[in-house]
Formats: structure tokens, C-alpha cells, sequence
């Protein structure tokens, strides 16, 4: 690729300059690269209130007395708040529980994807088996399974013939070992040198004990990242909670949230405020981690995207 | 596609020259534990994925309802009257437009504007970082969530129609059959725009600054160097944007089921898999809603073709 380039970057910069109407002396065209950088800099302002004023909507609506809708409703107006919101979304559905139920769904696939995916990302980048190929090909291929082929035989499966509607394992069981993460584990256990687990084995040390004392205290950042990108899935998740948990008791906060939003909104006072204050409750505890870990979030999905 | 690279650059421990000296060859490689490691990811897609895969394949070929666990019933082959029931209906006819719609708005949308803001991101320094995770907030943050503020905003008396005064559409935008499904094809561009921005961030880093150096010597301007550089610099990470951009589209359900509260008006903005929810799993009809995923995906893997042909220009 790279010696591809070399030559066409040879002929452009000797090339004379002959294409009058947009010719510039080198001075001036480093003067306009100078000069598009305020141009940028505007686009990407301006991108980010598009991308942030719904957030900042989102929690100034949760605090309304009343709803107001018009444009002096979008800045803080200290005679219509409240947090009687928080208390009304909650006595409808419980926001405790709701997040209880969201965590330990989410936390039993963070846990899976940890002691399952960890060890499957060591052999596939570390250690020479058979099959090792096939492993990895599957790895590719599950990602690009669209789920909806998967609905309804999975809901025949775990919902009609195993029973598990309701439960947390029938929520947890599709998304147990996500398999991006599987990725970035081997991606992270690849850039180790081989030198270091050969010698080990030569030394006798099991592949277990090489595992746990060698290569996952080498790949610890990997594990951080791999959890938070293995977090957003089942948190945000609705369809599939949707479908296995018809109790209340069982509900992820997204579909409760949800359920209240399509059910109960008509009935109460002021359902965007509730609204609103049950979405920022679901949003919080996401955004909160993205932000706080954002350095290792990034880097994650450039490098998961970027190589595969 | 870069993946295939990825594979063939793989070392292999012990097989250069001048390593240790081989081993005995065990006949399931030289560290069979690693099949062991693998096992519970093996049984995991096997049980979770493939088996329900073909699982759904078979339900679309046969007479099936659903039954109590563990009660034997006949489910008699009916070759194509499933698939022959879905294409019929004009349910179905009206959300794979739909999706059309979607997808017509949502794939250029969101390759444009996530490769103008990724460009424009690799350029400034300052406060790159805010940028960035403001970018990617919308992503992380779950739908339902999300989909409440737009309910709010986009409302009949809602803040963005009293911005727009008379002009302000009516029916509003949520209810009226013309502008729903734009509406939700907006939404779902705004929401995944920044995953896509990071997708171009990271591409943009592998065209070498000299094509730039060199371009803007002979005097191309800002737009011809994004043209003629950037864009064919990045063209495997359009072809991957434009794909995963058709998939989500062809997923949607949280949106139509919440946003336009399901897929209204008059089905105007129901999805296939809306439509599966309802025909499979309200309605008790699996074997059709199987068959209706099984002409999903077939769709979205031939537009996915399509698009490759279009965006992946001659060298693919």
C-alpha cells in the first residue's frame, strides 16, 4: 500500500503547479489551512449542542412543575422546579428495582464475557491448537449475525421450551460472551511477545497458571475496556428483556421505562416530566461511566473497528 | 476485510528459525488446551447462535405455534406458504418501504455528516477531547432514554415546532405519515452519528499527511484535498459505515415501537421487526415472523451488496 503511494506523492510534490485556478504560492496554502481551522472549529461547536442540548433538555424537562415547551422553557426557570417528578416516576414503577435488575443483568454478562471471553481471546492469540482458525472465523462471523433472524427461535427456545421467562438467566443467556470483547481480549494477548509464554511453558508452568500470572496481569487496561464496551449492550438493551419479562419484579429500568412511556404516560399529570426523570435515572449511570473512563472507551472501539 | 490481513501476519510461536527446537506434533496442535479454554465460547455460540440459526430457518419452512414445554405436537412441513403468506401482506410490503425510507435518509446522512465531523475533529487541537465524548454520548446512552427527550421535543406543542412557529408541520412530526419515518431516521442518525465519527477518526489517521503536503502545493484547495484525498482515503471505512448503518436500520424496533408509538401513524412507520414482535409473538404466529426474519436478512445482505459495488469503488 505505502509503496503504492510513494510515487504519486513524488510526481505531485516535483509536479509544477499548473492548475491556474486554484494555484496558490505555497505560503498562502498553509495560510488557508490556517484559515479553515476557526470553519472547524464552528462545525464541531455547533455539532456538539446538537448532540448535547437533548441531554441538557432531557434533566431541565425533569425538573418542570409544569411542562414547558417553549423556548424560555429550555433555561432554568427556579419558580417551576421540583423533584415531585422523581417521586411520581418511582411510585409507578420502582426505579430501585428497575436499576437492580438492570445491574445484575448487565453484571451477568460482564462477569460471562470476563471468565469466558478472557480465556478464549488467550488461545486464539497465544497458544497453537487445532481448530484455532475455526475458533477465530466464528469470532468474525457472530458479529455480523443480525439479531432479528435470531428473535424468534431464541424466544421459542429459551421462553416456550426451557421456561425461563422471567428469570435472569433467560435476559442474560443470548448475550452472555459478547464476542467484541472476545476480540479486543485476543487483539490485547496478540501484542504480548511469544517469547515470554514460550519460555514460561518451557520453564513448566501450566497454560492456566501462565494465563493467571503472566498474561492477564499484562492485559489489565484490555479488561477495563473490554467491560465497559460489553456494559453499554445489556444496559441500553430493550427488545430482548422485553420479550422474556412480562413481571415487573423481573424488568430491566429500559423496559419498565419503556412500558411506562407506551402504558401509563396518558395517565398521569405530567408524563414528560416523569418521563424524563425516569430517562435520566437509565441514562445517568451509562454516561457517568463513559465519561469517567472516556480514555479507554475510545481507544477500544478504534482499535476493535479499525483492525477488524 | 482488513481481518484477512490481521490472520496472515499472525506469527506462529515456535516456527521461525532458530526457536526452540519443535516439540512432538500432538495431533490437536502443540497446546491442545486451548480447545479447552475455548469450549465454553464454542458451546456458547453453538447453543446460543448457530443452533437457533438453523432454528429459524426450519421454523419458516413448517406450521409452527407454540405449544406448552415438553408437549410433543406435528408441525408438518409447508415449504414456501409462510413466505408466500409475508410477501402477501401488505403489512409487510409497507414497512420494507418504510425501511427504504429509512435507509435512503439515514445511509448518506450518516456517512456525510460522520466523515465531515470526523475530518473537521482530526484537524482542531483544542478541546478535542469534550468534542469527542459529546459525540459519543447520544451512543452510549440507551434508547428508551433518549427516546423520551425527542418525544418531548418533537411533540405537537413541543420546543423545536414553537421554534419553527407557522411553519412548524401539522400533523406534527411524530403523527403525521409523511414525516414520521424521516423523523426516525433523523433520530437514529442522531444517535449513532458518533460511533461512526470514531469509525472515520480512526481511518482518517491512516492517510499519510505528505498527499496533503503535496496536494496543497500544487495549489488544491481545501475541498479538492477532501475529495480527492480524504474520501478515497477512507472508502474501506465507508463501505463498513454504510453497512453497519444499513443493519441497525434494518434492526430498528425501539424507535417505531416508542417514538411513533407502534409504528404509527396507520403503519406508517412500522419495521419488519416490529412486525415480527407483533405476528410472532403477539399474535402467536412464529413460523410467519420467522419466515419475515429470514426475507429481512436476504434484503439486507443483497442492499449490503449493493452498497459494496457503490461505495467500494473499482478495486473491490
Amino acid at each position: 500500500m505505502a509503496k503504492d503511494f510513494q510515487p504519486t506523492v513524488a510526481t505531485a510534490s516535483t509536479a509544477p503547479v499548473s492548475d491556474d485556478d486554484t494555484a496558490a504560492p505555497r505560503k498562502s496554502a498553509t495560510a488557508r489551512q490556517r484559515a479553515l481551522k476557526p470553519v472547524s472549529f464552528l462545525l464541531l461547536a455547533v455539532g456538539a449542542f446538537v448532540f448535547l442540548f437533548p441531554f441538557y433538555y432531557m434533566f431541565i424537562g425533569s425538573l418542570q412543575t409544569e411542562p414547558d415547551t417553549s423556548v424560555a422553557g429550555a433555561f432554568p426557570n427556579f419558580g417551576n422546579i421540583t423533584g415531585q417528578n422523581y417521586v411520581l416516576i418511582n411510585e409507578s414503577i420502582n426505579l430501585v428495582r428497575g436499576l437492580i435488575n438492570s445491574g445484575i443483568f448487565t453484571g451477568g454478562v460482564i462477569l460471562c464475557t470476563v471468565i469466558f471471553g478472557i480465556p478464549v481471546g488467550y488461545a486464539l492469540a497465544q497458544m497453537q491448537f487445532r481448530g484455532r482458525g475455526m475458533v477465530f472465523a466464528m469470532m468474525l462471523l457472530v458479529q455480523m449475525i443480525p439479531f432479528q433472524l435470531l428473535l424468534i427461535p431464541l424466544y421459542v427456545l429459551i421462553v416456550r421450551d426451557y421456561g425461563l421467562a422471567d428469570s435472569y438467566l433467560g435476559m442474560i443467556l443470548p448475550f452472555a460472551i459478547n464476542s467484541t470483547a472476545v476480540f479486543v481480549f485476543r487483539q490485547y494477548f496478540l501484542q504480548l511477545p511469544a517469547s515470554l509464554f514460550e519460555a514460561a511453558r518451557i520453564d513448566g508452568a501450566s497454560e492456566m497458571r501462565i494465563l493467571t500470572q503472566i498474561a492477564i496481569p499484562l492485559v489489565r487496561p484490555a479488561i477495563v475496556t473490554a467491560m465497559l464496551l460489553t456494559f453499554i449492550g445489556p444496559w441500553n438493551e430493550f427488545l430482548w428483556p422485553f420479550l422474556v419479562t412480562k413481571d415487573v419484579a423481573f424488568q430491566p429500568l429500559a423496559v419498565s421505562l419503556a412500558n411506562y412511556i407506551s402504558n401509563v404516560a396518558a395517565t398521569a399529570a405530567n408524563p414528560f416530566g416523569a418521563i424524563l426523570a425516569g430517562a435520566c435515572v437509565l441514562a445517568a449511570p451509562a454516561v457517568a461511566l463513559f465519561i469517567g473512563f472516556q480514555r479507554q472507551f475510545i481507544s477500544t472501539n478504534i482499535g476493535s473497528s479499525a483492525k477488524g | 476485510m482488513t481481518t484477512s490481513s490481521t490472520v496472515g501476519k499472525r506469527r506462529d510461536p515456535g516456527a521461525s528459525p532458530g526457536s526452540a527446537p519443535r516439540r512432538r506434533k500432538n495431533l490437536l496442535g502443540r497446546q491442545p488446551l486451548g480447545l479447552a479454554f475455548s469450549a465454553p465460547y464454542i458451546l456458547f455460540i453453538l447453543a446460543v447462535l448457530a443452533y437457533p440459526l438453523g432454528y429459524a430457518v426450519y421454523i419458516s419452512f413448517h406450521d409452527f405455534f407454540f405449544t406448552a414445554p415438553g408437549v410433543a405436537v406435528e408441525r408438518p412441513f409447508v415449504g414456501l406458504e409462510n413466505y408466500i403468506e409475508v410477501l402477501s401482506d401488505p403489512d409487510v410490503g409497507r414497512s420494507f418501504v418504510n425501511i427504504g425510507i429509512f435507509l435512503i435518509i439515514n445511509v448518506p446522512l450518516t456517512v456525510a455528516l460522520s466523515l465531515i465531523l470526523a475530518n473537521a475533529l482530526n484537524r482542531v487541537t483544542r478541546l478535542r477531547t469534550f468534542f469527542r465524548v459529546s459525540y459519543y454520548v447520544p451512543y452510549v446512552t440507551a434508547s428508551v432514554a433518549v427516546v423520551g427527550v425527542w418525544l418531548f421535543l418533537f411533540s405537537q406543542n413541543g420546543l423545536v415546532n414553537s421554534l419553527l412557529g407557522s411553519i412548524a408541520p401539522d400533523p406534527s412530526w411524530l403523527v403525521n405519515s409523511t414525516l414520521a419515518m424521516p423523523t426516525v431516521a433523523l433520530y437514529v442518525t442522531w444517535k449513532q452519528l458518533g460511533f461512526f465519527i470514531l469509525l472515520y477518526l480512526a481511518a482518517l489517521q491512516n492517510i499519510p499527511e505528505e498527499l496533503y503536503e503535496s496536494a496543497a502545493v500544487d495549489g488544491a484547495g481545501k475541498f479538492r484535498q477532501f475529495w480527492n484525498i480524504t474520501v478515497p482515503g477512507v472508502r474501506s471505512a465507508s463501505v463498513l459505515v454504510t453497512l453497519l448503518a444499513t443493519i441497525t436500520g434494518a434492526n430498528l424496533f425501539t424507535e417505531p415501537y416508542l417514538l411513533t408509538g407502534g409504528g404509527g401513524p396507520d403503519g406508517a412507520s412500522t419495521s419488519p421487526v416490529f412486525l415480527m414482535y407483533q405476528e410472532g409473538i403477539l399474535q402467536g404466529n412464529p413460523d410467519t415472523a420467522a419466515a419475515l426474519g429470514v426475507v429481512l436478512v436476504l434484503g439486507v445482505l443483497v442492499i449490503a451488496l449493493i452498497q459494496r459495488r457503490i461505495v467500494g469503488g473499482k478495486d473491490d
